[in-house]
C-alpha cells in the first residue's frame, strides 16, 4: 500500500499500480483510451494527462501521462487542474479533427467511448476546418463491420488481437497521420476472439455486423444476465432483445470465469433462436405429419398416455438447465431417467466429474487457469473446443514470464515495455494433442500422437513425478525425455496446470490427465489444478442428478416392453447410432419431444412442445469447473412457448405426480431436498421474491425508448406488463436498477459512463472482482487430503494398421455445435465435411488434397474429400465432429478409405 | 353598488371592442410558423429520405411515443423500415425535432387531427412522410457524413480528402 496526493488529498492504494488505474479505481473521472486493465498501458493516445508535483512546495508540476506513471509512496498529483484538463480537452480536439460526422448513423452511438469522453473534457465545438482524412473499409468476414474514418489510433485492437489474443492477421499499416487498422488486404479475420474488438474498440471501427443486421441501439434493448450455451465454459453474457428478437450478445463480466471477453462462437452463435427452425407452438402427429395444435390438445394427448400402461422413459440433455433435467426426473422417477449422452461421452464425463470432486485435486476457474506458471495440455485442441481457455492459457505463458521484466524494474503494467524486455519468451507450455494446435506459437514443446500414445505421456509424466504412480513401459525414443521434461517444468512451477477433456473420446486420455494431477498433489504441490473442459453447457449437470446411459434406454426398444419417452431439448440422432435411435422412436407409444429447435428428433416425435431458448427461459447450468450460474429469461416469447421445465411441471400435475412448482424457486428447493450434489441450487442467484428498495431490478435501460408505441399499431391501449414469477427482475424500465447483486446485473451504467466501460464504477479496483461478488457457485471445493488412488489401466502402444486408420474426432469452433452453427454468421464460417489425412498415409492410399475418397466406418461408407494436415499422425485420420451432415459417427474407430474409381 | 356598477360598465363597454374570437372551423386560425403541431418526417433536397433511424428522437421524447426500426439499402444507406408515432400519447414538445441530427422530423403548424377512434392516431411512416425538405431545405446529412452511401464513396463528401494510400511505405 502506498499514500498518494491527488487535489492534495491523501489516499491510500495499491502499490504497483499506475496512477491511471489508481485514479479510475478512486473514482475519479479521468479519460483515457489506449489503456485497458486486461492489456495494460502503452501511452499510446495521451488522454490520460495529470499533473505531477514534485513535493508540496511546487507549485509549477509537469504534464504526465497517469497510466504510465507508477503511484509510488508519496507521488501528488492533480486531476483538477486548469492546464491539465486543457490538455486533454485538447487532446480530444485533435483526435475529433478528422473524425467523421457519424454518430446518428454509428452503431457505436450510444455507448461510444469516445462520445463519453469528449463529453468528459468538453470539447463541443470543433474549430477544424480543412478537409477530413478518408480510409477506405475492408471486409472482415460475417462477425465484423469495419469502418476505418473512426479511428483514433489508440491502438487497443492490435494489442488484443496480436498481443493477447495471438492473432495474426490484423495489424498497422502506414505511417503518421495515415496509419491504418485493419488485413494486408480484405477477407475473413482469422481469430476466434475478433468478436471482442466491438466492445474493446472505442469508438466504431469495429461493431458487431449480425448486430447491424437488425439495428438497435443500446439503450434500446431488454437485457437480462445470461450464460453462454455453445459450450462447457460457462462464460457470462448480456443478450440483448428488441420487438421480439434477439439482436446481440454481449460480454458480462465475471472476474472468476470469462473477464472482458468472449470467443466468437459464443457472441455470435445467438441467431439460432431468431431462427426458422424454431418450434413455436405444440405440434401433433395426425396421419403421419406434425400440425400445431393447441396446448389443451397436446397435454391432453401427452395424458392419455401418462396414465396408460406404458412405461415413461425420460432421456435428459447436457443442454438443457438442471431444473428441465430434474424435473423430468421427477415425473419419470429416477430409474427411468437417462442423461442423453453417448455412451462414450458418459464413461469420460464420469470419469472426469470423479476426479474433479476427489480430495486432493482442485477444479480451476478459468481465471485461475490464466494464473498458472506451468501447462501441461493433454489430448485438446482447445482453441477449437473450449477457446476461452486456450486465451487463458496464453495468458498464462505470458503472465509467468512478466517477474523477468519486473526484475528489471519495469512494472507488471507497462505491458509495451514487458513485451520488448521479454523479446517473445513465454512460459512452460506442454501441448500433446492429436493435431497441430493455434496455441503451437507460444508452446515449449508441442507433440502430435494418437490419444492413445497421448495417455501414454500422461502416465509417464506422472510416473516422472511421483514414482508410486504406474509406471509405463516400452516407452518409443522421444518420449522418456519429454515426459521427465514436462514433469520437471510441471514440478518447478508454482501453480502448475493440466488442461485435457473429452474432445478425443479417449478414457485413456482424461484419465491420464488426472494421474499427473493426483501425482502433482502427492508430491506435495500446493496449487496444482486440473481443468477438464466440457463439451456442453451443462454436460455435468445430467450426470450430478445420476442419470442412466442413453444406450440402456435404446435397449428398450429390444426388450418388447411397452414405452413411451419424453425427450428432454435433445436430437437423439447426434448421440447415438441412427439405426438403434430409429428402432427406439419406433417402438415407443408415444415419443414426446421438448424442445425449441426442429431436429430429426422431432421430425419422428409424436407431440413436440416448444421450449424456450436460454433467452426466453430461466435456469441454472453447470460448467466444467463446477460452477452452477443461472441464466434469466430475457423476454417473454409468443404464443406457448416456455421453458421445459415448466412444461414438465404441468404433466406431472396431470399425472399423479409430486411436481407441483410453479415457479422456478419452488424447484430450486425440490433440487437442493433431492439431489445432495447440487445443494447450493438456490444460492445461484437470489430468489424470486427478493425486492430492491421494495421494487424489481428493471431489464430495460431507464432510457429505454418506445415504450407506448411499440406495439400501438395493433392496439392503442397499452398492454399490462408481463409477469415474472422466477426472478426478481421486471420486464419494464421501470424499477430499482440495482447491482448489488451480479447474478442479476446484465447492463453496467453510471452517469456519464455509457459505454461498457461502466463497469470500472463497480470494481472495488478497476480491473478486478465486482463489488458485490462474481456470479455463480461452486458446487465443490477442493476437499483436504490426498487421494492417491492413480488410474492403473495403462494402453498400449499405438499400432498403425495394414488397411485400416484409425478414425478420431476433430472439433470446430464453427461448426462442431450444434445450436451455434444455426446462426448464419457462424455457418458461413463452418467448414465443410472432409477427411483429415497426414502426408505419408496420404503417398501411400496414392490419394491427393480435395479428392473424394469413401471411408467406411462400421460398415457405413461416407464420402468425403480429403484433406492433408501434416501434424496428424500415421495411421490416424481426421473427422469433423458434429457438424451438420454427419453429426453422429462413432469415433473414435478403425475405418477404411477406399480410393474412388473415376466411373 | 359602486364596484358593480363599474364592472357593468366596462363588460359594455367590451361590446364594441375588436373581436379576438375565430369563428373555427369556419374561419381558419392563423398559426405562427414555430407553432408545434402535427409531425412529419421530411426528405433531404435530392429526395432521398431524411431520417437515418438513428433512434435519438425515441430517445429525447418523453413519453415515449415513438418506435422504430433501422433497416439499410444495399449501399449501406440507413433508413428506418417502420417510424411510428402514437399521437394519442404525443404532448407536442418538440424535443424529438430538436434532438434529430438530420432535420427528418418536423414539427409542423397543424394541429387539426381529431379523431373519433383512438387507434386512427397512430401514424405510421407513410403518413409521416412528406415529399419535400420542410425546414432547412439545404441540408442532407449523408453529404457530411463519412459514410459511404450509393453515389458517395469514400472521400466523397463534403470537406473530405481523398481516402489514404495504405501502400505508401511500400514499394
Ligand atoms: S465512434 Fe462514437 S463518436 Fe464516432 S461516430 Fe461513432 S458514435 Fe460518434
Ligand atoms: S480501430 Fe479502434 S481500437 Fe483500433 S486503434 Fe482505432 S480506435 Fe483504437
Ligand atoms: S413532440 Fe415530444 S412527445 Fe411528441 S413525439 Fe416529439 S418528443 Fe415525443
Ligand atoms: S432523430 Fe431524426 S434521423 Fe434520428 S431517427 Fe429520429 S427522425 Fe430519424
Ligand atoms: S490511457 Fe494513458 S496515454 Fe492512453
Amino acid at each position: 500500500m502506498a499514500t498518494i496526493y491527488v487535489d492534495n488529498k491523501p489516499y491510500v492504494v495499491n502499490e504497483g499500480r499506475n496512477l491511471l488505474q489508481v485514479c479510475l479505481s478512486l473514482g475519479f473521472n479521468l479519460p483515457y483510451f489506449c489503456w485497458h486493465p486486461a492489456l495494460g498501458s502503452v501511452g499510446a493516445c495521451r488522454q490520460c494527462a495529470v499533473k505531477q508535483f514534485k513535493d508540496e512546495k511546487d507549485k509549477r508540476g509537469k504534464i504526465v501521462m497517469a497510466c504510465m506513471t507508477p503511484a509510488a509512496e508519496g507521488v501528488r498529483i492533480a486531476v483538477d487542474d486548469e492546464e491539465a484538463r486543457q490538455f486533454r480537452e485538447t487532446v480530444i480536439e485533435w483526435l475529433m479533427a478528422n473524425h467523421p460526422h457519424d454518430c446518428p448513423v454509428c452503431d457505436e452511438g450510444g455507448e461510444c467511448h469516445l462520445q463519453d469522453m469528449t463529453v468528459m473534457t468538453g470539447h463541443n465545438y470543433r474549430k477544424y476546418r480543412f478537409p477530413k482524412r478518408t480510409y477506405q473499409n475492408q471486409y472482415l468476414g460475417p462477425f465484423i463491420n469495419h469502418e476505418m474514418n473512426r479511428c483514433i489510433q489508440c491502438y487497443r485492437c492490435v494489442r488484443f488481437y496480436q498481443d493477447y489474443a495471438g492473432g495474426q492477421d490484423l495489424g498497422v499499416f502506414a505511417a503518421h497521420d495515415r496509419v491504418y487498422f485493419g488485413r494486408h488486404k480484405d477477407g475473413v479475420l482469422e481469430n476466434e476472439f475478433s468478436g471482442n474488438l466491438v466492445e474493446l474498440c472505442p469508438t466504431g471501427v469495429f461493431t458487431d455486423k449480425t448486430l447491424k443486421g437488425h439495428y438497435t441501439r443500446a439503450w434500446d434493448l431488454q437485457t437480462a444476465p445470461s450464460v453462454c450455451v455453445h459450450c462447457g465454459v460457462g462464460c457470462n453474457t448480456t443478450p440483448g432483445e428488441r420487438y421480439g428478437l434477439l439482436r446481440r450478445i454481449h460480454n458480462r463480466f465475471n472476474h472468476d470465469v470469462n473477464g472482458y471477453f468472449l470467443c466468437d462462437r459464443g457472441r455470435y452463435g445467438y441467431e439460432f433462436v431468431n431462427g426458422e427452425r424454431r418450434v413455436r407452438t405444440p405440434l401433433l402427429k395426425r396421419d403421419g405429419a406434425l400440425g400445431p395444435v393447441t396446448r389443451a390438445e397436446a397435454l391432453t394427448e401427452i395424458g392419455k398416455v401418462l396414465s396408460g400402461p406404458a412405461v415413461l422413459l425420460g432421456i435428459g440433455s447436457p443442454r438443457a438447465s438442471i431444473e428441465s433435467n430434474f424435473a423430468l426426473r421427477e415425473l419419470v422417477g429416477p430409474d427411468r431417467f437417462y442423461d442423453g449422452v453417448s455412451a462414450r461421452e458418459r464413461q469420460l464425463l464420469s470419469a472426469m466429474l470423479s476426479t474433479l470432486r476427489a480430495p486432493g485435486v482442485h477444479s480451476p476457474s478459468l481465471r485461475e487457469v490464466g494464473e498458472a506458471d506451468a501447462v501441461f495440455v493433454l489430448g485438446e485442441n482447445l482453441a477449437e473446443v473450449a477457446p476461452m481457455i486456450a486465451l487463458q492459457v496464453r495468458q498464462a505463458v505470458y503472465r509467468s514470464t512478466v517477474p523477468m521484466g519486473e526484475r528489471l524494474g519495469i512494472p507488471a503494467w507497462h505491458d509495451s515495455a514487458i513485451r520488448e524486455a521479454i523479446q517473445g519468451r513465454h512460459g512452460p507450455l506442454y501441448l500433446a494433442t492429436v493435431t497441430g494446435d493455434k496455441l503451437a506459437d507460444v508452446a515449449t514443446r508441442s507433440w502430435c500422437a494418437a490419444p492413445d500414445d497421448l495417455a501414454r505421456l500422461g502416465f509417464a509424466v506422472a510416473h516422472c513425478i511421483d514414482p508410486t504412480a504406474p509406471s509405463v513401459s516400452d516407452l518409443s525414443e522421444e518420449l522418456p525425455g519429454l515426459a521427465k521434461e514436462i514433469a520437471g517444468a510441471l514440478r518447478s512451477a508454482q501453480r502448475p496446470l493440466i488442461v485435457s477433456g473429452p474432445s478425443c473420446g479417449s478414457l485413456a486420455v482424461v484419465q491420464a490427465a488426472a494421474n499427473v494431477a493426483i501425482s502433482l498433489s502427492a508430491a506435495g504441490a500446493q496449487h496444482a489444478a486440473l481443468c477438464y473442459d466440457a463439451p456442453e453447457c451443462n454436460s455435468f449437470g445430467p450426470a450430478l442428478l445420476d442419470g442412466h446411459g442413453l444406450d440402456e434406454a435404446l435397449q428398450a426398444a429390444k426388450s418388447g416392453s411397452v414405452y413411451a419417452a419424453i425427450v428432454l431439448e435433445n436430437d437423439l440422432y447426434r448421440r447415438a447410432d441412427r439405426a438403434a435411435v430409429d428402432a427406439f422412436l419406433e417402438g415407443a407409444e408415444q415419443v414426446v419431444v421438448i424442445d425449441h429447435t426442429v431436429h430429426d428428433t422431432t421430425k419422428r416425435a409424436d407431440v413436440v412442445l416448444p421450449a424456450a431458448t436460454f433467452a426466453e427461459g430461466d435456469g441454472t447450468l453447470v460448467n466444467n469447473e463446477g460452477r452452477a450460474q443461472r441464466f434469466v429469461q430475457v423476454f417473454k416469447a409468443q404464443g406457448d412457448v416456455q421453458e421445459s421445465w415448466r412444461w414438465l411441471g404441468e404433466l406431472s400435475r396431470t399425472a399423479p405426480s409430486n411436481g407441483a412448482w410453479q415457479n422456478l424457486d419452488h424447484i430450486c428447493t425440490r433440487i437442493a431436498e433431492t439431489a445432495p450434489a447440487l445443494g447450493e441450487i438456490a444460492r445461484v442467484a437470489p430468489a424470486a421474491t427478493a425486492r430492491f428498495l421494495a421494487q424489481r431490478i428493471p431489464r430495460q435501460a431507464h432510457r429505454y425508448s418506445g415504450r407506448t408505441a411499440i406495439g400501438a399499431h395493433v392496439n392503442v391501449h397499452e398492454p399490462a406488463l408481463p409477469e415474472d414469477p422466477d426472478s426478481p427482475m421486471a420486464f419494464s424500465m421501470e424499477g430499482f436498477p440495482s447491482t448489488c447483486s451480479s447474478a442479476l446485473t446484465s447492463a453496467y451504467w453510471a452517469p456519464g459512463w455509457n459505454s461498457v466501460q461502466a463497469l470500472n464504477k463497480f470494481q472495488a479496483e478497476v480491473g478486478g472482482p465486482l463489488r458485490v461478488g462474481n456470479a455463480g457457485v461452486r458446487l465443490w471445493e477442493v476437499a483436504e487430503g490426498h487421494d492417491h488412488k492413480y488410474f492403473e489401466v495403462i494402453p498400449p502402444a499405438f499400432q498403425s494398421r495394414e488397411k485400416e486408420h484409425l478414425a478420431v474426432p476433430l472439433h470446430h469452433i464453427f461448426g462442431s455445435e450444434e445450436l451455434s452453427v444455426l446462426s448464419p454468421s457462424v455457418a458461413e464460417r463452418a467448414p465443410a465435411s472432409y477427411v483429415a489425412v497426414n502426408f505419408r498415409d496420404a503417398e501411400a492410399l496414392q490419394i491427393t488434397d480435395g479428392e473424394n475418397v469413401q471411408l467406411v466406418l462400421d460398415g457405413i461408407p461416407y464420402r468425403l474429400p480429403v484433406r492433408i494436415l501434416p501434424d496428424l499422425p500415421s495411421g490416424v485420420v481426421g473427422l469433423p465432429s458434429g457438424l451438420p451432415e454427419m453429426s453422429w459417427v462413432k469415433l473414435p474407430g478403425w475405418g477404411k478409405i477406399v480410393k474412388e474409381v473415376p466411373a | 353598488m359602486l364596484s358593480m356598477l363599474r364592472t357593468l360598465w366596462i363588460v359594455f363597454r367590451h361590446a364594441f371592442r375588436r373581436r379576438v374570437t375565430y369563428q373555427y372551423p369556419e374561419q381558419p386560425v392563423p398559426l405562427p410558423p414555430r407553432w408545434r403541431g402535427r409531425i412529419i418526417l421530411t426528405r433531404d433536397p435530392d429526395g432521398g429520405e431524411r431520417c437515418v433511424a438513428c433512434h435519438l428522437c425515441a430517445v429525447a421524447c418523453p413519453v415515449d411515443c415513438i418506435a422504430l426500426q433501422a433497416t439499410e439499402d444495399e449501399h449501406g444507406r440507413r433508413y428506418p423500415e417502420f417510424f411510428r408515432i402514437n399521437f394519442s400519447r404525443c404532448i407536442f414538445c418538440g424535443y424529438c425535432e430538436e434532438a434529430c441530427p438530420t432535420y427528418a422530423i418536423q414539427l409542423i403548424p397543424d394541429f387539426e387531427m381529431g379523431e373519433y377512434n383512438r387507434q386512427n392516431l397512430v401514424y405510421e411512416k407513410e403518413h409521416l412522410l412528406i415529399d419535400g425538405p420542410g425546414k432547412y431545405a439545404g441540408y442532407n446529412y449523408y453529404r457530411v457524413a463519412g459514410v459511404s452511401i450509393g453515389g458517395k464513396g469514400k472521400g466523397e463528401a463534403e470537406n473530405e480528402a481523398p481516402p489514404v494510400d495504405v501502400r505508401s511505405l511500400q514499394l
